[in-house]
């Protein structure tokens, strides 16, 4: 069990670095994407004894949406943008990347001084679930396309429910898939208003938004 | 005892003879996949044996230092082959902690290099030197964490225990760790050794070139040693990579030497099919690759110091 588990954390890892190492967006929506199917899959891996409908039916809902209904509507956005790269993000791929490294380290020291209630499943899970929120959240800050802060959005909630996974996994089917219904609604949300964002400016460069200040 | 380091003693020479052999391999893997014939598999040696028997050219802006370097760099690389064990057998020389000199010999090389390339004076070898230098930079804590990692597996602080606990227990507890480790070393002996996605062997323009630039004034028999200090630099990752990722130990150290030797060919074998799938990276983007490895090595280490 703990191999697979730790085989897995290891992939979200990956992910992330390479989320924040690469500049293609479609090759970002791809990997986010990934991401959140690897997460899909650790309510199984976690509980490897029972396989009770409720934990299929959390980790089939996630699969889905994140596996298949959020890179379709990305990539929809995507194509009505015309954008293909992110070009000249605010912190460069090679600074991210030491920033991704960062992240990990500070919460293996962070989830080493957090009192988590209960038993975590894994000693890399909660670690690792900080660092791919902080990931995300500096995905959002640092990157200049909407589509891009809309992955890391995406990958700050793959974080928030990899921690709810493995700590709070007795919380009610309703409140998961709660979230998981405000996600989806947050992206399809997110995709249209990149389409209106790019219809009025020709461009989805959030810094251009600055200029309705005027 | 006696027969460890002979054992020991035979994997030296084993490297010296058969480490130009390496490249030329490489470059037949590649040759065959771009549907080419290929030079010859000795072609190496013919090389070494011609520039031996030239003679060498000095600038006049040159010191002594230029004339020092390709033996001290040879000279290092030899040294560093005593340290590294091959085969199921130790090394010759094992000692706690003989990794830290291992990494400090391969620096030391690199370092003597760049302090010829600047002494030429050339502005061309300036710019090798400076991009040696800061991948350089970048590579060595990769393998220095790397290292670490595998220390840590293995619970073996030198070389030799490192490659013998490898092979038993160690793949069965920490596969993650490993296979990390692993990637890294990959990475960094691509780098170290300018191979493609660093640096491309075959290129002959000076702008884009690395590692070559930097000895565009060595020739004859300096050229030679430095040649055979890059062979040699090739075989002693490759010694470190495939100790690391075989797990099968016979006991026997004729069939042992036999795995060693299989392992180096599947490895030169796979950096050759890698070379003909990939292209380049732009130059910009080579300390991201760098900076990947050391996230590699990072990651290896923090999953098996938690």
């Amino acid at each position: 069990m703990t191999p697979w588990l730790d085989t897995l954390m290891v992939l979200v890892v990956f992910t992330s670095l390479k989320l924040l190492g690469s500049s293609r967006l479609g090759s970002c929506i791809r990997t986010a994407a990934f991401q959140g199917v690897l997460l899909g899959f650790l309510p199984i891996v976690a509980h490897p004894g029972s396989l009770a409908p409720r934990l299929l039916f959390m980790s089939a809902a996630a699969i889905g949406l994140k596996g298949i209904v959020f890179p379709w509507l990305l990539f929809r956005a995507l194509r009505g943008a015309r954008v293909r790269r992110e070009v000249e993000p605010f912190v460069g791929y090679t600074s991210s990347l030491l920033i991704g490294v960062l992240a990990l380290i500070a919460s293996l020291w962070a989830a080493r001084h957090l009192r988590v209630p209960g038993r975590p499943i894994s000693p890399l899970l909660v670690p690792v679930a900080l660092s791919t929120m902080l990931v995300g959240l500096f995905l959002i800050i640092s990157r200049k396309k909407a589509l891009s802060q809309v992955l890391g959005y995406l990958v700050f909630e793959n974080g928030i429910y990899a921690f709810g996974v493995g700590v709070a996994y007795e919380a009610p089917l309703l409140v998961e898939l709660g979230v998981l219904l405000d996600v989806f609604v947050a992206v399809f949300v997110m995709g249209i208003a990149i389409f209106h964002i790019r219809r009025e400016f020709d461009s989805i460069d959030t810094t251009r938004l600055e200029t309705l200040r005027y | 005892m006696a027969t460890v380091t002979f054992a020991a003693f035979l994997h030296l020479v084993f490297a010296a003879t058969l480490a130009p052999l390496l490249p030329s391999l490489i470059s037949r893997v590649k040759a065959f996949f771009a549907g080419r014939t290929g030079p010859s598999l000795l072609q190496p040696y013919r090389d070494l044996a011609r520039l031996l028997r030239k003679g060498a050219v000095f600038s006049p802006t040159t010191t002594s230092l230029f004339r020092l370097a390709p033996a001290a760099g040879l000279a290092s690389m030899l040294v560093a082959l005593t340290v590294v064990p091959a085969g199921g057998s130790p090394a010759l020389v094992s000692f706690p902690g003989d990794f830290l000199v291992l990494v400090g010999l391969l620096a030391l090389a690199r370092f003597i290099l760049i302090l010829a390339a600047l002494d030429t004076g050339s502005s061309f070898e300036g710019m090798g030197a400076s991009r040696e230098a800061a991948f350089g930079a970048l590579s060595e804590p990769a393998l220095l964490l790397g290292l670490a990692a595998a220390v840590r597996v293995s619970g073996e602080p030198s070389l030799s225990g490192m490659m013998a606990a490898a092979s038993a227990g160690a793949w069965a507890t920490a596969v993650p760790a490993l296979l990390l480790v692993l990637g890294s070393l990959l990475a960094v002996f691509l780098t170290e050794n300018a191979r493609i996605p660093v640096d491309d062997p075959n290129t002959h323009l000076e702008l884009t070139m690395i590692h070559e630039v930097m000895v565009l004034d060595h020739s004859g028999p300096d050229l030679a040693l430095i040649e055979f200090g890059a062979a040699l630099r090739l075989w002693v990752f490759g010694a470190l990579i495939v100790g690391l990722a075989t797990p099968l130990r016979t006991g026997l150290p004729l069939a042992d030497a036999g795995i060693f030797l299989a392992g180096m060919l599947a490895l030169v074998g796979f950096v050759g099919v890698l070379e003909s799938a990939i292209a380049r990276l732009r130059l910009v983007r080579v300390p991201q690759f760098l900076v990947g490895s050391i996230a590699f090595s990072v990651l290896a280490l923090v999953l098996v110091l938690r």
